[in-house]
């Protein structure tokens, strides 16, 4: 077996277990090419069957619409059974309060409705695509992530995980983050896509796209973020590296509109996909501070 | 930069498909410079990234220090950063052409056993660092010591800081020597030295020059080729299920993933523990049904027969069983820092896909990590302290020793009241048959260090070489029913034939191997024992082993059966009433055994258990011994 077929069978273990485990799992749905390989991986585990579990996407509202068109279609296709819940449901509640002016992202008020929709879900299990070649915290996060009652990490608290044996035990209340893709890299991921010929949303391809600069990082130029006069408007002819909220995404300029020329550009570049991402550049412990609190 | 990347570096994505998978885990001591290593491995391989890099230049700089600190980069959580310390087990990547590489970057401190554990528990190979200023320190021993205790198969021993001993050649074979002294105590299959420096590089990716007496392999060269596919266990299946799919009324299927062995289609199965046996229907998965299966994939199979099977029970062949035991020894590792082993505690013990309910019975030592000494007076378990158990369960668990299967000989307890991992245990020997007072035999590896081909010359080579195949005949019947004229006949007949030839007798092993051992119950099932084990030893090594004793137990031949590859045992039952027996029986031990001269005689004062469904039988009244030696021969001629 190569790595990659090892690195699959890995992950389908891992997604069984918790469908085995738990008693009401979800898999956490961004439309990002992680989360599109864990519904592609969750399809496989449970051939002939269908995912025994429901898809849930936490909408910022600032979403790429062709991040949106892209989710409908795909999981229309392949059956399965997604749930919406959305920011501006939680800001309108009064939950959390939205960050205003420049540099306002809703990106940490996810936190808030995610835990709401899983207190009201009661879900015990929420799969995610998070690896650990992401970030340094992530590096010593389990592929079975205990959560207390109040949805926290602690990273000094951790369950030891030993050979393949995954400790599900939990009280009412608590719950499970699971990352069966742990083990793998951006190139893998890529690599996978490639082999299984799995669809990508267009964002991922180089497209034309008016865009700005701040602090080296290119925002696309919507309505929904504010820019200082400075901030120019160009047209340029970017892709995007990850997908998430348009307020904290960053795009590079590439050239490559097909998978095996972002494999190509992956193992040549230089930087780290989560150097495009402004919300882990706040402070040097910023991934760390947001995962404690309950962030995917 | 707004060029596109076109395919001229060299990149191949068909090579990139191709690509093995090595796990390994470093050990090491603080400032021995374990994190530096790899910050070296990363950073030669080309693994760090330019805004990592930039983010490390900024922290050395605000740490104060010159230069950029390689170890930043590895030191991941923010306590960690502030005590300038590793805590847990970190994750880190690196893939070359040849291979992807998983690393488990572990904590070396005494305290830190637990994590140290964690990350060899599924490691295929450990990095062991010494500073080679201080020599081989306790620390190495430590973790030399665990890396045995995990069953890790290869060890790679970096003696760092050469550049602060000016590359002396002495100081370097000093430490060979004396980590190699030690390491004859433990059972590590593979182990090599390279002198390196993990701060200048030598040695790490590119060979030094300032280390020309040194010609073995650089780290990066014996990670990129040390040979692991032959250290995976191919020989038992198992398949614990883990899931059970059933999306319509007309389809049941049993997924999980398959930790050893190999499977096909139409194969005869049995369920544990229900017993039943079947037949593999299909091997389904996703991509197109399957002839075929092999360890390490995640597959669904269906049966012929419908047959009640849930997640927790398993499915394996039915010539090759796993032991089914509710009563077992193991070593544990100990975890948690709350509470210590409690004899009264219930445990969970999860064990595969398995969950069973637990109590530890017995501690029968505690062995101290830095001295393998064991205190057999200790009451209990602490915070990283390692000892043996005897764990009895409420229900069964299908196991394999460690030694044999590090999947199926593996568990976790589970601490019921916090549900926290508690200890980490593997499975030494089912405790039906370690009764006995020679539990230290089987600790040192005497038992069952069998089934992995760890040696140079596999078996498939020998058995290439000598045009046959290893095989065990197994001649099983009454004192007198002809075994050993039969086993005699038959390793002439091979013998002339050209192929390797080996008796084992159990008569014969009674004045040597088991001379020791008396007529008690306890003291045959330990002498069959070692035949069969020898008897595995020497098919390994590509003989025709014919071995002739009584074993009167069913029990004991399926072991035996067990312990051999599929299709390399061939069980014969020489078949001869009593009163014939007796007839030939010019030694009177008949007549002995009749007057309680000699106790547990098979057929007078102990029960002898024809074989249900043996491969042969051969009746000796009926058939002349050269007859029933032709028979044998026949039955196997196929086989080798």
């Amino acid at each position: 077996m190569n790595h990659l077929k090892q690195l699959e069978s890995e992950a389908i273990y891992v997604i069984r277990e918790v469908a085995a485990q738990a008693e009401r799992p979800v898999l956490l749905f961004s439309g990002g090419k992680d989360s599109i390989c864990m519904a592609h991986l969750a399809r496989k585990a449970f051939h002939p069957g269908k995912i025994p579990f429901p898809l849930m996407h936490i909408d910022t509202g600032h979403n790429f619409q062709e991040t949106l068109d892209y989710r409908d279609e795909y999981l229309k296709e392949i059956g399965a059974n997604l749930i919406v819940r959305t920011v501006q449901a939680s800001i309108d509640a009064g939950r959390v309060v939205e960050e205003t002016g420049i540099g306002a992202s809703r990106n940490a008020l996810q936190t808030t409705t995610l835990l709401d929709a899983i207190n009201e879900f009661k879900f015990d299990a929420a799969l995610g695509g998070a690896r650990r070649d992401e970030e340094k915290a992530r590096a010593k996060e389990r592929f079975f992530s205990f959560r207390n009652s109040f949805g926290q990490w602690d990273p000094k608290n951790q369950r030891p995980e030993l050979w393949n044996i995954f400790n599900g035990q939990k009280k009412k209340g608590e719950h499970f983050r699971v990352f069966p893709i742990s083990n793998w890299t951006e190139l893998d991921v890529w690599q996978y896509i490639e082999l299984e010929n799995i669809p990508m949303p267009s964002l991922y391809f180089s497209h034309k796209r008016n865009v700005f600069e701040r602090d080296e990082v290119i925002y696309f130029a919507s309505d929904i973020m504010e820019r200082h006069p400075h901030e120019e408007v160009a047209e340029k002819v970017v892709r995007f590296r990850t997908i998430g909220d348009m307020t904290c995404t960053g795009a590079v300029e590439s050239r490559a509109d097909t998978v095996r020329d972002i494999i190509w550009e992956v193992a040549a570049t230089r930087t780290t996909e989560r150097g495009t991402r402004a919300d882990d550049k706040r402070t040097e412990a910023a991934m760390e501070d947001r995962k404690k609190q309950g962030y995917f | 930069m707004n060029t596109k990347i076109e395919n001229t570096s060299n990149y191949d994505v068909e090579e990139y498909l191709n690509k093995e998978l090595l796990r390994f885990t470093t050990a090491g001591s603080v400032d021995d410079g374990k994190s530096t290593l790899i910050g070296r491995l990363l950073f030669d391989s080309k693994a760090i990234f330019q805004d990592q890099m930039d983010a490390l230049e900024e922290s050395s700089k605000l740490r104060g220090e010159e230069g950029v600190n390689l170890a930043l980069l590895t030191d991941g959580l923010r306590s960690e950063r502030e005590q300038g310390i590793t805590i847990d087990v970190a994750y880190r990547y690196f893939a070359t052409p040849k291979r992807k590489f998983i690393i488990a970057d572990t904590p070396g401190h005494e305290q830190y056993t637990r994590n140290m554990v964690t990350g060899a528990s599924t490691a295929d190979l450990a990095i062991i660092l010494i500073d080679a200023r201080l020599g081989v320190l306790t620390q190495s021993k430590r973790h030399g010591f665990i890396a045995s205790l995990l069953g890790i198969p290869h060890v790679l021993v970096c003696v760092n800081k050469m550049d602060l001993v000016d590359f002396d050649k002495g100081v370097y074979d000093k430490i060979v020597k004396d980590f190699t002294a030690f390491a004859t105590k433990l059972d590590i299959p593979d182990m090599i030295f390279v002198p390196i420096s993990a701060l200048d590089g030598d040695n790490v990716v590119d060979r030094s020059e300032r280390t020309p007496w040194y010609t073995g392999p650089t780290v990066m060269h014996h990670l990129e080729n040390v040979v692991i596919s032959s250290d995976h266990n191919l020989i038992d299946f198992r398949f614990p299920v883990q899931y059970v799919v059933r999306p319509h009324l007309n389809f049941r299927g049993f997924s999980g993933r398959i930790p050893s062995g190999t499977i096909a289609v139409g194969e005869e199965i049995v369920a544990l523990p229900s017993r039943k046996t079947s037949k593999i229907k299909e091997i389904v998965s996703f991509d197109g049904n399957q002839q075929e299966a092999v360890a390490g994939e995640s597959v669904v199979l269906t049966l012929e027969d419908e047959i009640d099977i849930s997640r927790g029970e398993m499915i394996v062949r039915k010539n090759n069983l796993p032991r089914v035991e509710n009563k077992f020894e193991a070593t544990l590792c100990w975890m948690d820092d709350q509470r210590p082993l409690d004899s009264g505690t219930p445990y969970i013990v999860q064990h595969t896909s398995r969950n069973v309910q637990g109590y530890i019975r017995e501690l029968r030592y505690l062995i101290d990590v830095n001295t393998l000494h064991r205190n057999k007076e200790a009451d209990t378990l602490k915070l990283n302290e390692i000892g043996r158990v005897v764990i009895e369960t409420a229900m069964p668990l299908f196991l394999d020793p460690y030694k044999n299967n590090r999947e199926t000989g593996s568990f976790i307890l589970i601490d019921p009241a916090n549900n926290l991992t508690v200890a980490a245990g593997m499975v030494r020997y089912a405790s039906s048959r370690t009764e006995s007072n020679r539990d230290d035999l089987m600790f040192t590896g005497a038992s069952m260090n069998i089934i992995k081909e760890n040696v140079t010359v596999t078996r498939a080579e020998r058995e290439a070489r000598n045009g046959h195949k290893g095989h065990v005949i197994w001649l099983t019947g009454h004192v007198r029913s002809g075994k050993s004229t039969i086993a005699r006949g038959v390793a002439q007949t091979l013998f002339e034939q050209g192929k390797q030839v080996f008796n084992l007798d159990g008569d014969v092993a009674r004045h040597g191997i088991c001379g020791d051992l008396g007529f008690s119950e306890r003291d045959r099932r330990e002498s069959v024992r070692r035949i069969a084990h020898m008897a595995r030893l020497a098919s390994d090594a590509g003989q025709v082993v014919i071995c002739s004793l009584i074993s009167p137990r069913k029990e004991m031949r399926d072991f035996a059966r067990a312990l051999m590859p599929d299709g390399a045992f061939t069980e014969v039952h020489v078949n001869c009433s009593i009163d014939e027996c007796r007839k030939r029986d010019k030694d009177g031990l008949y007549a002995k055994a009749d007057k309680g001269e000699i106790p547990n005689f098979t057929g007078v004062s102990a029960a002898y258990e024809p074989p249900v469904n043996p491969d042969l039988v051969v009746d000796t009244e009926q058939q002349s011994p050269k007859e029933s030696v032709a028979a044998v021969v026949d039955a196997v001629k196929d086989k080798l």
